[in-house]
C-alpha cells in the first residue's frame, strides 16, 4: 500500500508542488528582507558595537583610571596604565582595547563606575592595516565626541532599566 | 596548671590563654576573624574603632575584643547575632563620613574597610545629611594624604609615639571635628615615617610616588632583600609588566619585623630614572659611542688578555651581590691579580690581616633589644641602618642602658644615658677603656693611645654600666669603620668589650660587605676568606696606583669612593678603566673608557649576606632597562671570553652553591688578637660630619631616587660627603 502511494507521490511531483507552495504563499507576503545597507534594521539602545569614551558637557573625561573594566574584561582586551592627572586627578595614558580580543560582552560598560567607557550601536566598520585593530584613548574619544548625541539618548532610555 | 593559664570558650571551643590576653589575641589565635581597624599588633591598643566588638557571656553589652582582657571561664562569640549586629551598626557609622571614592583610591582593591564593608556593611545608605571633609595636608614628598577617608583610628598617631618615638601626626579637635595632622604644616622626616602607609586601614595616608600608578590586584608581588644597608630588611617588590611599581615590607620578625625603612621603600624609583645607561658604551677619540655586548666584551677580555695581569685592578660596591663578587674573585685569580678589593670608603687599611672573617653584629639582630646595656660607637645608626636604629630604641625602652659615643651629636628618640660628642671618636674611646681597666694593665699596643689619659665622669658611667650588665653590647658603626684610624677604634673597642665582658659587633657598608669578605673580594684574602699568598693593593692604593686596566663594579667614583673629585681625577688616570654600572654619570664618564650596563638589585638574582651572617638569596624581580644584564652574566662571559676554567655557570644558584660549598661551616667571629703598629691618630680625629655618607647617598640607586631627594632630610644633608 504505502509503496503504490510513493509511485503516485512520485509522477504527480507531489512534492515539487508542496514546497512550491511556500514560495506561492511568501509570493503574496511583505517581505520581511530589507536593502542594506541604504535600509537598516532596528536596533535596541542596548546594542553592543565598536566602543567609546564619553566626556562630562564640560569636556572634562568621564574615565578615572580605576581599571575596573580592565579587571573585569574576560578577553583580556583591555590596557590601561595610569598616572597623576594635569590637575592633580586620576587618569590614564594609556587605554587600549584590542577589537580583535574584544568579545563584547558588554562587561566594561557594566563595571564603569563613571559611565565613561561605553559600547555604541556602531557595528559597521572595518581595519585596513595592521595595529588600527587597537582602539586607542584618542580614538575612542573621539568616537564618544562624534556620536555623543546618540549615546546619551541610548543611556536615557536605558537608564529606567538600571 | 600555672596561674597564668586561664581558659576561655571561643565561639564554643575551648582555649587556654595567658592570663592579660586581651580577646582578640585568642580569637585571632584560633582562627576566628574579629574586624578590626584600629587594633595593630605591634601598636597599643586604643580602641577607638569599636569595630571589633564581640559578645561575651554575662556582659550586658557587647565588648570590644582588643581592651577586654580574658579571664577564667569567659565565653566569647564572635560570630553571634549580636556580635554581628553590634559589628554592622559599628561599620554604618564609620561609612557616614568616608567618601565613596573607592575608583580613584589607590587603597581599593587592598582596603580594610572595603573588605570588611562587604561583609557588614548595608548596601544603601540611611544617612542623608551633610558629609564632612577635611583638608588634605602636605606631609612630604613621601607620604599623599586624602584626610577626609580618614577613620580615625590613630595607628598613625599611635606609630609616631610608640615606634619611632617622633610623634609627627596628632589629632587635634574632637568628635566629628577630629582631625588627623602635623599640627603645624611640616613633612614627616623620621627614616621610618613611610611604614604609616600600611598601617591605614583606609585610603587616608598612601604611597606619594606610587599614587594613581596601578591598582593592588594587578600586580605581581615578588619577594626580594633590601640593598642599601647591613640588615638585609625582606620586602615584596610589586611588579607590573616587569615594571617595580612599589615595595612593601614583608615580614620577619627575626630583621624589620614589619616595618621598611624609607630607604628601601624608595628606592626603586632610582631603578627607572634617566640616568640608566641603555647600552654597552666605548669611549674613542674622547667621543662616546654605544657599540654591542659582544664587541665589548670582546675588548675587554682582548684588554685583559693583553695586558700583564698582575696589572689589574678590581674595585667593586659593597652592595654587589655574592655571586658577583664570587666571580669577581675568580676571575682575579684567573688574571693572576690580588688587587681587588670591595671596602671602597675604608680610610685606614692598617690592621686588615686582623680583620675578622666576615662583618659581623655580635649577635642576632633580634638579641639587640635583649641586651642589657649597649655602647654605640662612631655610628649614625639611624641613617646607617635604620631598623638597626629601631631596635636599639626597644632595647632602650626595655630598659637597657644605651650610651653613645661619637664625634658628632646625632638625635634619638629615646633616652641616651651617657651622649658623649665633645671629642674625638678615638680619644672618647681610650678615656672608656682607661675607665674600663680601672688600674688593670692594658693591652701593650694601646700604650701609645691610652698613656696619660684621664676618663672624665661620663666615661666612666659608660665602661660601668657594661660592667655591671648582664649581657652588654659594643657596636662600632660606619663612622668607626670609615675613620682615618679605623685600626685605633677597632683595638679600643675591643679592649672595652674584653674589659667588661661584653660582646662585640659591628655595622658594615652596603647591603653585603659579609659576602664580599667570604667571596674573596679582598686584596689579602681569597675564597673562603683564606689568606692570600701575597696581599695585593687595596682600594685607596688601587685608586692611587696607574695600572693597566681598572674594573670598577657598581662604582661611580665621584660619590663611592673618599675624597670624592680627588678619586675621579686618579681613576681618570688609569690607563683603561672599564665601568660595570647600571647608571652612567659625569665622572664615570670622565674617568672610564668602557661602560657595560649591569643591572640593579631589581633586575639580577643574587644573594646577600646580611651583617648577623644571614645567607638571602632572591630572584630577579623586574625586567631589565635598555641592555642591561644581570652582573653575574656579563662577568661569566668575561670568564668564557678570557678562557677560565669552569666558568660555565647557568644560574646564580649554581654560583652561589659552588661558593656556599668552598666555604663550609662558618662561625662568625669578632674576637681580636691585637696589632702592632695601630694607626697614628694625627692629633685631631676626622670630623664625623666627614665620615658620614648621607642616608639618601649611600648608593647609585638611592641617589637617583626622586621622592628620597626631595624629602628634608635629604635636602639637609646634600653638602655631605663621603
Amino acid at each position: 500500500m504505502s509503496k503504490l502511494r510513493s509511485y503516485i507521490k512520485t509522477f504527480t511531483l507531489w512534492e515539487l508542488w508542496q514546497g512550491l507552495s511556500v514560495t506561492l504563499f511568501n509570493f503574496f507576503k511583505t517581505p520581511v528582507t530589507i536593502y542594506y545597507p541604504e535600509e537598516k534594521a532596528p536596533q535596541s539602545p542596548r546594542f553592543r558595537g565598536l566602543h567609546a569614551q564619553r566626556r562630562y558637557p564640560n569636556g572634562e573625561e568621564r574615565c578615572i583610571a580605576c581599571k575596573l573594566c580592565e579587571a573585569v574584561c574576560p578577553a583580556l582586551a583591555i590596557t590601561i596604565e595610569s598616572d597623576v592627572g594635569e590637575d592633580g586627578t586620576r587618569r590614564t595614558t594609556r587605554y587600549d582595547i584590542d577589537l580583535f580580543k574584544c568579545i563584547y560582552c558588554g562587561f566594561c560598560e557594566e563595571a564603569c563606575p563613571v559611565d565613561a567607557i561605553v559600547e555604541t550601536r556602531i557595528h559597521e566598520y572595518h581595519m585596513e592595516a595592521p595595529g588600527e585593530n587597537i582602539m586607542t584613548k584618542d580614538k575612542l574619544l573621539a568616537i564618544g565626541d562624534k556620536y555623543d548625541a546618540m549615546i546619551s539618548a541610548d543611556k536615557a532610555a536605558d537608564a529606567k532599566y538600571r | 596548671m600555672s596561674d597564668n593559664i586561664v581558659k576561655v570558650e571561643v565561639d564554643g571551643k575551648e582555649v587556654e590563654a595567658t592570663k592579660g590576653q586581651m580577646v582578640i589575641e585568642v580569637t585571632d589565635k584560633v582562627g576566628a576573624y574579629v574586624p578590626r581597624f584600629c587594633y595593630h599588633e605591634k601598636l597599643s591598643v586604643a580602641a577607638n574603632c569599636r569595630m571589633c566588638l564581640v559578645e561575651v557571656e554575662k556582659a550586658p553589652k557587647p565588648l570590644p575584643a582588643c581592651a577586654t582582657p580574658v579571664m577564667d571561664g569567659m565565653k566569647i562569640f564572635t560570630k553571634s547575632p549580636k556580635a554581628i549586629s553590634a559589628q554592622k551598626a559599628t561599620m554604618e557609622f564609620l561609612l557616614i563620613n568616608h567618601p565613596l571614592d573607592c575608583p580613584i583610591c589607590d587603597q581599593g582593591g587592598e582596603c580594610e574597610l572595603q573588605d570588611l564593608a562587604l561583609g557588614y556593611g548595608r548596601d544603601v545608605s540611611r544617612y542623608n545629611e551633610r558629609k564632612r571633609v577635611v583638608k588634605d595636608k602636605d606631609i612630604g614628598p613621601l607620604v599623599s594624604t586624602d584626610m577626609t577617608r580618614c577613620i580615625h583610628c590613630t595607628r598613625c598617631v599611635r606609630f609616631g609615639a610608640e615606634i619611632t618615638g617622633l610623634q609627627e601626626l596628632g589629632t587635634t579637635e574632637r568628635g566629628e571635628n577630629m582631625k588627623i595632622g602635623t599640627y603645624v604644616e611640616k613633612s614627616i622626616d623620621h627614616e621610618l615615617s613611610a611604614n604609616i602607609i600600611d598601617l591605614c586601614p583606609v585610603g587616608a595616608l598612601n604611597n606619594k610616588p606610587y599614587r594613581y600608578s596601578a591598582r593592588a590586584w594587578e600586580m605581581v608581588q615578588r619577594a626580594t632583600v633590601s640593598p642599601h644597608d647591613c640588615v638585609g630588611s625582606n620586602m615584596f617588590a610589586h611588579v607590573l609588566r616587569g615594571t617595580i611599581k612599589r615595595v612593601v615590607p614583608r615580614e620577619n620578625e627575626a630583621i624589620n619585623e614589619t616595618w621598611l625603612s624609607d630607604r628601601d621603600r624608595f628606592s626603586y624609583e632610582g631603578i627607572y630614572s634617566s640616568d640608566r645607561l641603555l647600552a654597552p658604551r666605548m669611549k674613542s677619540g674622547g667621543e662616546w659611542q654605544d657599540i654591542s655586548w659582544e664587541d665589548a666584551l670582546e675588548k675587554l677580555a682582548n684588554r685583559l688578555n693583553e695586558s700583564d695581569g698582575a696589572n689589574t685592578g678590581i674595585l667593586a660596591s659593597p652592595g654587589s651581590t655574592t655571586e658577583e663578587f664570587y666571580l669577581l674573585s675568580r676571575l682575579a685569580d684567573h688574571l693572576g691579580t690580588s688587587n681587588i678589593d670591595h671596602r671602597t670608603r675604608r680610610r685606614d687599611f692598617s690592621d686588615q690581616e686582623y680583620d675578622p672573617l666576615l662583618p659581623w653584629l655580635g649577635c642576632n639582630i633580634e638579641e639587640i633589644e635583649k641586651a642589657g646595656a649597649i655602647l654605640l660607637a662612631g655610628s649614625n645608626v639611624r641613617k646607617e641602618a635604620p631598623i638597626i636604629g629601631h631596635r636599639l630604641r626597644k632595647a632602650a625602652l626595655a630598659g637597657c642602658s644605651v650610651n653613645i659615643v661619637n664625634a658628632e651629636k646625632y638625635d634619638y628618640f629615646f633616652t641616651v644615658d651617657q651622649h658623649v660628642h665633645d671629642a674625638g671618636l678615638v680619644e672618647q674611646l681610650a678615656g672608656i677603656a682607661v675607665a674600663a681597666a680601672a688600674g688593670k694593665q692594658l693591652p701593650a699596643y694601646l700604650s701609645k693611645i691610652c698613656d696619660g689619659i684621664k676618663p672624665t665622669e661620663a666615661q666612666q658611667a659608660i665602661a660601668s654600666s657594661l660592667q655591671g650588665a648582664e649581657d652588654a653590647l659594643v657596636i662600632t658603626g660606619l663612622i668607626a669603620s670609615r675613620h682615618k684610624a679605623s685600626s685605633a677604634v677597632r683595638a679600643l673597642s675591643a679592649a672595652i668589650a674584653n674589659l667588661t665582658g661584653a660582646r662585640i659587633g659591628n655595622l658594615s657598608e652596603g647591603a653585603n660587605s659579609a659576602g664580599g669578605h667570604l667571596a674573596g673580594a679582598l686584596p689579602h684574602r681569597g675564597k673562603g676568606g683564606k689568606p692570600r699568598e701575597r696581599a695585593g693593593l687595596n682600594t685607596a692604593e688601587i685608586v692611587a696606583a696607574r695600572l693597566e686596566t681598572v674594573l670598577l663594579f657598581g662604582i661611580e667614583p665621584d660619590a663611592d669612593l673618599p675624597g670624592k673629585e680627588e678619586s675621579v681625577g686618579k681613576i681618570e688616570a688609569q690607563k683603561f678603566v672599564a665601568a660595570f654600572t647600571p647608571f652612567v654619570s659625569e665622572s664615570l664618564e670622565r674617568s672610564a673608557d668602557l661602560l657595560l650596563p649591569i643591572g640593579t638589585f631589581a633586575e639580577t638574582a643574587g644573594t646577600f649576606i646580611n651583617c648577623e651572617a644571614r645567607v638571602q638569596s632572591f630572584a630577579g624581580v623586574a625586567n631589565p632597562v635598555g641592555e642591561a644584564r644581570p652582573g653575574w652574566k656579563v662577568l661569566r662571559v668575561l670568564g668564557n671570553l678570557l678562557g677560565a676554567d669552569d666558568f660555565d655557570y647557568e644560574s646564580s644558584e649554581e654560583i652561589r652553591d659552588e661558593f656556599l660549598a668552598g666555604l663550609g661551616d662558618f662561625v662568625p667571629d669578632n674576637s681580636y688578637s691585637g696589632h702592632k703598629s695601630i694607626a697614628a691618630v694625627n692629633g685631631a680625629d676626622s670630623l664625623a660630619e666627614q665620615l658620614d655618607v648621607p642616608i639618601y647617598q649611600v648608593d647609585a640607586v638611592v641617589r637617583r631616587a626622586t621622592a628620597l631627594q626631595l624629602t628634608p632630610e635629604a635636602k639637609r644633608t646634600s653638602g655631605g660627603s663621603s
